[in-house]
């Protein structure tokens, strides 16, 4: 990833994303947590929004064919190959099947399997669980990141460039409290290391309202503040009416990141032909078991190209044909589950039940671990599978109608869910964002390995497969 | 209890929208758009809108929110005064309830090639752009394409030819950027009666903007640049 980031980066610098600068007019790099040198290129504090915005040019330059609001809800699969997907089209309410001999995947990350989280409404994990359903492995779901400042209540991402930045964290007694987790990196240790430290001090009473610390950024004074962190402002003005130029911002910890996902090579290639999947729904394993600031978008640009390239290779020799029969053959078995959802006898609520899954995911899967609340959970879970049956019949309509994806997406948080409990629980070791109370160390003689989690209609089935070590050799940290 | 009266159109059996009000205690610190989600998942799933990163990031919850164009996200219900009334983003067809056809929106940003063109071949690194020169583009480049501008826009409402302020300032947005190659061709194509000249500099834009960016400012200097170069 390193090796080819600068390439992706002058790529999409090229195409005009808005970077910003240094006084030599090169792209500006920032300090980020876990890191030994200001090595992660900007915009402002808007990068992810400038990448977006330029990758959403180019597909209009290059009239490139989108199909905006089709919500790929099944991969076709015929022997062993991906040969397509079946979409329900938002707009008429009709559920087709597109021919493709790749399809890539880049549906973002699961967070909101979790009420806590800092991620969009959609970041479910509906994209995660239509390769699971089909039978491709998930790989290392138990490995959730933290975020350590998310604006309480709301749980919007702080930055870390907030940190990086000079931002310090205090406690209710004025305590830059990080000096007893990471003395020397303090505010800009890894962010499993500094988010168990803010939890830890909620915990122990020395939060406010049992619920956040302060991110203290006035000391930066208000020119820094309106040049560098203008998006922060914005965000606690509106949601918390704040001006963190005027006082400390209340923040605390959020899941942000699923290092887990799609069982992805570093080619995007998955266990089933002719089906990719980049970003945050793959696990290339780029990641380990915690991302480090600044990377996320990194993966994204230099693994979505090598997705697409592998996958454009792939399809060269592929025949045009569509494979009808596959494809038919799945419309069918879709169209009518879609038709049972809406004849449905049942009486749950779906949102009630996920609503129930948001509460129990942060206590059971959450910062803190241990066999008890992760056996507990996954209990849980099965119970709310359970319900998950008899749920009311889906709102009548064709166009928009919401309710029906929302009620796959929700299928999708409860099975992808019981794969996470299930891998966790049986990691009995502390690896980044998984730690164990009842196991606070590493265990690499038994555990420095992937967990591999496979769909069964019974529940997940799990195995490992090895760790592929390269330059460095794993160890233990110490910031 | 608060009040949300919303303006309602199923395309399967209506022959005109109507408002429909739905009744609820809200507590403080709720949203607009979390209040949608509430009436959503208790009391109305065949009630559509659009929404997505419920952090003012992501641009889909424009929508008209008592009298203004606005974020459903982040527009707190308290400071409405318990009484929400909703309404799709005008100008745009509406779909179902909420949810309007953006197309027309999308034909006009396309019409001001939204991208860079650059001066030059990319060299083997980065284009250079001083400080100074970057900084030039702050003000445009944090457009959502939430298309609150449009909705609120009456030049759009008789002239569905006027490319708009969000499509405007996106021009401006490239022909500001010390990379690209195109200004002339690019203030020649707005500085048009379709263009910069059919912008009545009525504010409605800089007034609804949910990033606070000023496209009325942008038509301003467009129309000085193409005039005075």
């Amino acid at each position: 990833m390193t090796e080819q980031a600068p390439e992706a980066i002058f790529e999409i610098e090229h195409w005009g994303c808005p970077f910003s600068r240094t006084e030599e007019g090169k792209i500006a790099q920032r300090p980020f947590g876990g890191a030994g040198y200001p090595r992660t290129c900007y915009g402002t504090d808007k990068t992810g929004h400038y990448i977006l915005q330029t990758l959403f040019e180019q597909t209009i330059k290059h009239d490139v064919k989108t199909y905006n609001e089709w919500v790929v809800i099944a991969l076709v699969k015929d022997a062993d190959a991906c040969c397509g997907v079946i979409t329900l089209n938002m707009h008429s309410g009709e559920v087709q099947a597109i021919g493709a001999n790749a399809v890539i995947f880049g549906t973002g990350g699961s967070a909101r399997m979790y009420g806590n989280t800092t991620n969009a409404l959609t970041s479910t994990a509906f994209g995660v669980a239509i390769p699971y359903w089909a039978g491709v492995p998930l790989k290392d779901m138990e490995f959730v990141q933290f975020h350590p400042t998310s604006l309480y209540p709301s749980n919007i991402l702080m930055t870390e460039g907030c940190r990086g930045e000079g931002g310090i964290m205090v406690n209710n007694k004025g305590e830059r409290f990080m000096s007893k987790y990471a003395p020397k990196a303090m505010e800009l240790g890894p962010r499993d290391i500094v988010a168990r430290g803010v939890m830890t001090e909620i915990l122990e009473g020395r939060g406010f309202e049992e619920s956040y610390v302060h991110l203290d950024l006035t000391h930066l004074g208000k020119d820094k503040i309106m040049e560098r962190l203008p998006g922060i402002r914005e965000i606690t003005l509106d949601f918390n009416g704040l001006d963190p130029i005027k006082e400390p911002i209340p923040i605390q910890p959020g899941t942000h990141y699923c290092m887990g996902g799609i069982d992805s090579s570093i080619d995007g290639s998955t266990p089933l032909a002719g089906f990719y999947a980049a970003g945050e729904c793959a696990c290339v394993s780029i990641h380990g078991a915690n991302r480090l600031g600044g990377n996320s978008l990194l993966d994204g640009v230099v693994f979505g190209k090598r997705a697409g390239a592998a996958a454009a290779d792939y399809v060269k020799d592929k025949p045009k044909q569509p494979r009808k029969e596959a494809l038919d053959r799945t419309l069918k078995k879709e169209r009518e589950m879609l038709d049972r959802m809406q004849k449905s006898d049942g009486t749950e609520n779906p949102y009630s039940l996920n609503a129930e899954l948001n509460k129990l995911m942060p206590l059971k899967a959450g910062l803190f671990r241990d066999e008890k609340l992760m056996s507990s959970g996954l209990e849980e879970i099965k119970a709310l599978k359970e319900r998950f049956k008899k749920i009311r019949p889906v709102a009548p309509g064709s166009s928009f109608n919401f309710d029906k994806i929302w009620t796959l997406e929700i299928k999708g948080n409860l099975d992808v869910a019981e794969a996470l409990m299930a891998g966790g629980l049986a990691r009995k070791e502390s690896r980044g964002g998984h730690y164990r109370t009842d196991f606070d160390k590493r265990d690499d003689k038994n555990f420095l390995k992937h967990t591999i989690v496979t769909y069964t209609p019974e529940g997940p089935k799990l195995s490992y497969s090895d760790v592929q070590i390269t330059k460095y050799q794993p160890v233990e940290r110490k910031y | 209890m608060t009040e949300f009266r919303i303006l309602r159109y199923d395309p399967d059996k209506d022959k005109e929208p109507h408002f429909q009000t739905y009744t609820f205690d809200s507590p403080k610190g709720m949203t607009v758009l979390e209040g949608l989600i509430y009436i959503f998942e208790n009391i109305d799933s065949t009630l559509a809108y659009r929404s997505m990163c419920r952090g003012a990031v992501c641009g889909s919850c424009g929508m008209h929110i008592n009298g203004l164009y606005n974020l459903a996200c982040r527009t707190q219900i308290d400071n409405l005064g318990g009484k929400v009334v909703l309404r799709p983003l005008a100008h745009l067809p509406i779909i179902k309830d909420l949810v309007v056809d953006l197309e027309p929106f999308w034909e006009q940003y396309k019409k001001v090639q939204p991208y860079l063109i650059p001066k030059q071949d990319p060299p083997e690194k980065e284009y250079l752009q001083s400080e100074k020169d970057r900084k030039k583009l702050d003000p445009w480049v944090d457009c959502i394409l939430c298309a609150a501008c449009y909705g609120s826009c009456p030049v759009e409402a008789t002239d569905p030819e006027y490319l708009g302020p969000a499509s405007l300032m996106k021009a401006l947005r490239f022909i500001d950027d010390s990379r690209d190659g195109k200004t002339k061709d690019r203030l020649a194509f707005v500085a048009t009666d379709f263009g910069v000249f059919r912008c009545h500099t009525i504010f409605n834009c800089q007034k609804v903007c949910p990033k606070t960016l000023d496209p009325t400012k942008a038509i301003a200097k467009l129309k000085m640049k193409a005039l005075f170069g």
